[in-house]
């Protein structure tokens, strides 16, 4: 009998391993061991064809933050690293917050529409991840670009005289960033969204609240895991976008997805891409931890 | 007496292919510190009218009033109305505390009071204990104590209560039973409660509106909608009715003679506005009429199944042309068996017990 009951449960865990498997090589394969290899590299000296050389050096460290005066040697922060990690933060956050501020009405509107409609709506909100990104980056350069459509009926209707310079701004990253990762914020705020027992609106209209209050003190609270959710999507593929800046910055308004490129391309310095990967990284986290720290100490006060 | 509510020909149609008319050109008056029920089967139209009355839905036309305002345009966040809703609806962000001072909050009143307030309440529904605990650590019943506390903090001028007890199990609904009656008398807020169960409206209410199909089919008092139903409907949603035909023979003030099958005639309620001629419906109570020997009675009949249900016993009796007829009587002590199934009986019941039915 014991030996029956071992044997069922050696069974069951074997089971339990081969459904882990695919997840397991996935993530050891795609995640730890990419990101190992990055590690390595950040700590190497570069190659001088890219590549690297297995010499330790943390001259690549030095560099994210500091440089050092190809005349006098004398060391001072390095302004164009740390204006870049600085634009690529301010992008992110305004990013995220203008796709809170169009998301969720969105997904508001969606979820108080019959059941039989959302589905449509939802496809309409889908229907952009069908065409790839760069195209979709182009058709946007197309519309602000200065002989673009905006521009040329602007112009035409009177209302300027010479065209408004939007491409290749901050302006049209932030521009670009919301449109490429607005669905990221309506697909999470819909889904806590639909799960909003609306009886609760009704009960603090009932109790005397107003619209605002009812949205502040009732349906915020309530969708915040799907405002926190989509933030984060929004944020953390913004911080490391690549296309958007590329194209809609015109390669003066770089982000850090941009100097990692330059760095590992014309560069050719790996290892000060790899330790940029790893400040990006690190930044990411430090971002994210402190978001949920920050709403969850919000969570103690109330609750 | 002032009116608390005041309906005129109150209409609700819901878009649609094709439109629903959820409420049809309904009238009523509910009085100030009235415990009064809309009653009606799922479908009827009576949480329309309460949700029309809470201004969670605009009418497609009629008029409304309270305390003689008239408050169609008037969202509900200025309606001095609270409501209890069925599923309580209680906000699971917040604690039992919160929850009940929300609506205090937001009328922004003072702290002190709000506190103080608060407190009155959860005494009153005994959930003191239970102030800081989460909505969803509490059982059913506490949800409904807290709902209820929470509508009535405010002090509203009228309660709007949606089939509130419905989720409740058995021996939790009689005790809420009386708990709302006691809350309605001691605070004299006007309630007006929303229920399909007819034995909910009939211990509870000072009046009651039966409803069908977006229509009031009768408003009166507990006693007056059990033992005088108006019509047929009415007669059938509430309580068992054994229904009869007879002849209309004459008037006489309410009342009217009536001929029944068996040839016997007797005088039976008759409604305000029903037929004063021709063939009409009787109704009649199982338990306003008793069984006796043969000959003896109005009605005769054969006996056929006897169900003992514990505190009464049931009696079919097959009636000589053909309609069925069940009596109900109490059981004592010290009863024996009478008759026994297909002997041949009577039936017999007082003047004024039977109702012609207005159809």
């Amino acid at each position: 009998m014991a030996d029956l009951s071992q044997r069922v449960e050696k069974r069951a865990a074997r089971v339990r391993w081969m459904l882990l498997a695919p997840a397991l090589v996935i993530l050891l394969f795609a995640a730890s061991g990419p990101l190992l290899i990055t590690l390595v590299y950040s700590f190497l000296s570069p190659g001088d064809y890219g590549g690297v050389v297995w010499t330790f050096s943390t001259d690549a460290w030095f560099n994210v933050v500091m440089q050092r005066d190809i005349f006098d040697e004398t060391l001072s922060f390095s302004d164009a690293h740390l204006s870049i990690f600085w634009r690529s933060v301010k992008l992110s956050l305004i990013t995220t917050l203008i796709c809170i501020f169009f998301g969720f009405p969105t997904a508001y509107f969606i979820a108080t529409r019959p059941k039989s409609q959302r589905d449509f709506w939802m496809l309409l909100i889908i229907i952009p991840f069908w065409t790839n990104l760069l195209i979709r980056t182009f058709a946007i350069v197309e519309l602000i670009r200065n002989e673009g459509t905006l521009n040329t009926i602007l112009m035409a209707l009177g209302v300027i005289s010479a065209p408004i310079q939007m491409l290749y701004t901050e302006f049209s990253i932030a521009l670009g960033m919301v449109y490429v990762y607005l669905p990221l914020m309506v697909l999470p705020l819909y889904a806590s969204m639909e799960r909003l027992d609306f009886s609760l609106v009704e009960a603090g209209y009932d109790l005397y609240a107003t619209r605002l209050q009812v949205l502040r003190r009732v349906i915020l609270p309530l969708v915040k895991p799907g405002v926190i959710a989509g933030s984060i999507l929004v944020f953390v593929p913004s911080l490391g976008a690549y296309v958007t800046p590329r194209v809609m910055g015109g390669g003066n308004q770089l982000m850090i997805g941009n100097l990692i490129e330059l760095q590992f391309g014309q560069g050719r310095n790996w290892p000060l891409g790899a330790a940029l990967s790893i400040t990006l990284l690190a930044i990411v986290m430090i971002a994210l931890m402190s978001y949920v720290r920050a709403v969850g100490n919000e969570d103690v006060k109330h609750g | 007496m002032t009116a608390a509510i005041s309906v005129r020909n109150l209409r609700k149609t819901y878009a649609g292919q094709p439109p629903v008319v959820a409420l049809k050109d309904a009238s009523l008056t509910i009085n100030d510190n009235e415990f009064f029920t809309l009653l009606g089967p799922s479908g009827c139209g009576k949480t329309t009218l309460l949700r029309l009355i809470a201004g969670f839905e605009s009418p497609t036309s009629g008029a409304l009033e309270m305390f003689g305002e008239d408050i169609v345009n008037l969202p509900p966040y200025k309606r001095p109305v609270n409501t209890v809703f069925q599923s309580y609806a209680l906000f699971p962000h917040l604690t039992v505390a919160q929850n009940i001072s929300f609506g205090l909050e937001m009328l922004g009143k003072p702290k002190a009071e709000i506190k103080a307030t608060v407190g009155e309440m959860m005494e009153l529904v005994q959930m003191t204990a239970m102030a800081d605990r989460q909505t969803s650590q509490i059982s059913g019943g506490q949800q409904q104590r807290v709902a209820l506390a929470r509508a009535l903090a405010p002090k509203p001028k009228v309660l709007l209560l949606d089939e509130p007890l419905s989720a409740l199990d058995f021996k939790l609904r009689k005790e809420m039973q009386l708990e709302l009656k006691r809350l309605q008398t001691e605070t004299g807020i006007t309630f007006i409660f929303v229920t399909h169960d007819q034995e909910e409206a009939l211990t509870m209410s000072d009046r009651i509106a039966v409803m069908e199909a977006g229509t009031i089919r009768q408003i009166g008092g507990p006693r007056d909608i059990y033992d005088h139903p108006a019509e047929r409907f009415v007669a059938d949603f509430i309580g068992d009715t054994n229904f009869l035909p007879a002849e209309f023979i004459a008037a006489k003030g309410g009342q009217a003679e009536v001929r029944l099958a068996s040839g016997q005639t007797t005088t039976a309620r008759a409604p305000e506005d029903g037929a004063t001629s021709g063939k009409v419906t009787l109704a009649i109570r199982p338990e306003h009429a008793s069984l006796v020997s043969e000959g003896e009675g109005m009605l005769a009949g054969t006996l056929g199944n006897i169900v003992y249900f514990g505190t009464d016993t049931h009696f079919h009796v097959q009636l000589d042309d053909g309609t069925a007829f069940v009596l109900r009587q109490q059981n004592t002590p010290d009863a024996t068996a009478r008759f026994e199934s297909g002997a041949r009986v009577g039936v017999k019941f007082g003047a004024d017990v039977a109702q012609v039915l207005r159809d």
